[in-house]
């Protein structure tokens, strides 16, 4: 037997997560993208004046992870509720989203590119699945093309239903943005770079720079009709083929 | 006595939310109360305020959604075409329970409708008019002193129940100037207890406030439900508000609200110089509605004329309370002096009215 002393924490609980299960299923990457979300906000040293606003879907179930004050907002709607949080306290508090492809692609696409061409100082964390989890795997707006879904169920036809939406590329496009990045959470190497990502985005809220964006890739395996390994092995393969992962913006002024 | 300045209703409005100590607010343009929005943006900048402009009402309300979490006096003012894509935010802010005020400035509708006056939105406003089970205080003014006082009554009683309140004007009485004395008035303590508010400077300790509409979903429903419906009847029993006018020896009662209201003290006042035995019954709360009032009004006189500039709205919830007692007439929009979107109900043909039926 080894001794106590031999053996190495190489990994702790972020002091901003808190213990409550999270009802995902199993296969999910939501939970991970919190805990991502919460060693940038310890890394930082923001928990007491982060405040989370999330959507309406499976994304907005894990902020109950992150020991913030948080609102509920209605679908799509968090960037205007944000907005109205960093101006209630007149910039102080860093206020972040959780938003979903549906929720912010589809529903709340007019409210988050208003948002970003204000040039709030808010970040978004964006939960890319390519579909919508919560309400049972329905095609998104980032539904890749060909895709089976249960509103798609001869595949995503950019004829009828258009085209996957490339929600980080048009971010780092608009003046207001002053970062933006789509990450993978796949593996230890981007999960660091998911995590230095998150960190990137809110140093722009906190320098009062502009807005912050990350896109995350994640599974939904109910929802894609596939078992936990195949779903994550289809997110490898045919989504990020799709989005490329990387930083499309970065800037320390926003003109 | 306090300064005295000649302003319209509209900004008569921005001032009593100013005057309230309310440093926030988020709007979107529309006819007949884009003057509020342009109030605000040059003014909040000056006072140390924050002002938005959203890119539609349905953000602005969500901003106000934001504001309002964090314990904070905001407001939105819109009209109607607004006020209905309001509808999914107000639902929202009344299940997290938030106070902030609105201010509805009504035009006529349906669709586009007209940018003219109309008090075609009273179910809306009333019954609610976003999904689920919800009451907004609503105070109807007639005055622009009136409108002045509200706002920051409007913001007390938000406060005191933690519900959103409503200042419905229409554009009569939002673009009419009149003299307003300008001041702060004190109806009392708030509730001093602000932990369900959106806080910074938290002590990652303590614990986190989670402000959420998802009332069924994140909470226990019927906690949620037993404990608005009780604020509800205490709402329905303790802030009732009209205005009663030669009521005592009254043979005929108008019922009116706002600037239909403000018409048919005009005519009321006519009608006793003549000698006609006719009063006012001035809904000012119109949730909650003065059904009481209006029910012993019954027992009273023999008829009640309901005057409202729409097709006939609140003269349901008055039948509803006479239940037969007394004959209940109505005079709406087809009673305009002009007949389009121009038109308005004057005095003297409400007089004429009375006149038919006495
Ligand atoms: C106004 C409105 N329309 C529709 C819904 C139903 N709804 C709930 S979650 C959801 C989609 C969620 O998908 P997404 O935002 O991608 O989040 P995910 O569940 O995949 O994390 C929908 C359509 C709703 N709650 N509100
Ligand atoms: S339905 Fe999909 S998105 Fe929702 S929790 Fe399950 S796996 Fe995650």
């Amino acid at each position: 037997m080894s001794g106590e002393d031999e053996r190495k924490l190489i990994c702790d609980t972020p002091d901003c997560i808190n213990n409550t299960l999270l009802p995902t299923c199993p296969g999910c990457l939501h939970g991970v993208v919190a805990r991502c979300v919460c060693e940038a906000i310890d890394d930082l040293g923001i928990q007491e004046n982060a405040i989370g606003v999330v959507g309406v879907g499976c994304h907005a179930m894990t902020a109950g992870a992150v020991e913030v004050d948080t609102i509920s907002t209605a679908h799509g709607r968090a960037p205007g509720v944000a907005t109205g949080i960093k101006r209630a306290y007149y910039g102080e508090a860093i206020v972040f989203t959780f938003q979903g492809d549906g929720d912010l692609g589809a529903i709340g696409l007019g409210d988050v590119l208003n948002a970003v061409n204000r040039g709030e100082k808010l970040t978004t964390i964006f939960f890319n699945n390519a579909g919508y989890g919560n309400t049972g795997g329905q095609m998104g707006p980032t539904t890749i093309e060909g895709q089976v879904t249960t509103t798609s169920p001869y595949g995503r036809d950019p004829a009828q239903s258009g085209f996957p939406l490339h929600m980080a590329e048009m971010m780092a496009s608009l003046r207001g943005c002053a970062y933006s990045a789509r990450v993978g959470i796949n593996n230890l190497k981007n999960y660091a770079g998911a995590r230095k990502a998150v960190k990137a985005a809110f140093q722009k809220q906190m320098d009062n720079i502009g807005y912050g964006f990350v896109e995350f890739l994640c599974t939904c395996p109910p929802g894609w009709k596939k078992k936990p390994d195949e779903a994550f092995h289809w997110m490898e393969k045919a989504m990020m083929e799709e989005y490329q992962l990387g930083e499309f913006k970065n800037v320390d002024e926003i003109t | 006595m306090d300064e005295k300045v000649l302003l319209t209703g509209n900004i008569a409005a921005a001032e009593g939310a100013l005057y309230a100590g309310c440093r926030h607010y988020f709007g979107y343009p529309i006819t007949p109360q884009s003057d509020v929005v342009e109030y605000f943006s040059a003014k909040l900048p000056q006072m140390g305020g924050e002002f938005v402009q959203s890119e539609s009402e349905c953000t602005s309300i969500n901003m106000l959604y934001g504001a309002a979490a964090c314990g904070i006096r905001a407001m939105t003012s819109t009209s109607s075409p607004g006020f209905s894509l309001m509808q999914e935010g107000i639902s929202h802010i009344a299940a997290a329970e938030l106070p902030c005020v609105i201010m509805h400035v009504q035009r006529g509708g349906p669709g586009s409708g007209s940018t003219q006056t109309a008090q075609m939105d009273y179910n809306q406003v009333v019954k609610g008019g976003g999904h689920g089970e919800y009451r907004l205080i609503v105070l109807a003014p007639d005055s622009v002193q009136e409108i002045f006082d509200f706002v920051q009554l409007g913001f007390y009683l938000a406060e005191k129940y933690r519900n959103p309140a409503l200042v419905l004007t229409d554009a009569i009485i939002g673009q009419m100037k009149e003299d307003v004395e300008l001041r702060t008035i004190d109806f009392g303590p708030t509730p001093e207890d602000r932990s369900w508010a959106l806080k910074i400077h938290r002590s990652p300790k303590g614990k986190s406030a989670n402000v959420h509409s998802a009332v069924g979903i994140v909470g226990i429903y019927n906690e949620w439900l037993a404990r608005t419906n009780e604020k509800y009847e205490n709402i329905k029993r303790d802030e009732v508000r009209f205005q009663s006018m030669f009521m005592e020896d009254a043979e005929l009662a108008i019922v009116a609200y706002g600037s239909s209201g403000r018409a048919a003290k005009g005519a009321c006042k006519l009608a006793r110089e003549e000698g006609l035995k006719v009063g006012v019954l001035r809904p000012i709360t119109l949730w909650p509605f003065p059904q009481p009032q209006i029910e012993e009004l019954a027992s009273r006189v023999k008829k009640i004329l309901v005057v409202e500039d729409n097709l006939g709205q609140m003269v349901e919830d008055v039948r509803g309370a006479v239940e037969g007692r007394a004959e209940v007439h109505f005079m709406g929009v087809f009673s305009r002096h002009m007949p389009d979107c121009n038109g308005m109900i004057f005095p003297d043909t409400i007089l004429e009215e009375v006149k038919k039926l006495l």
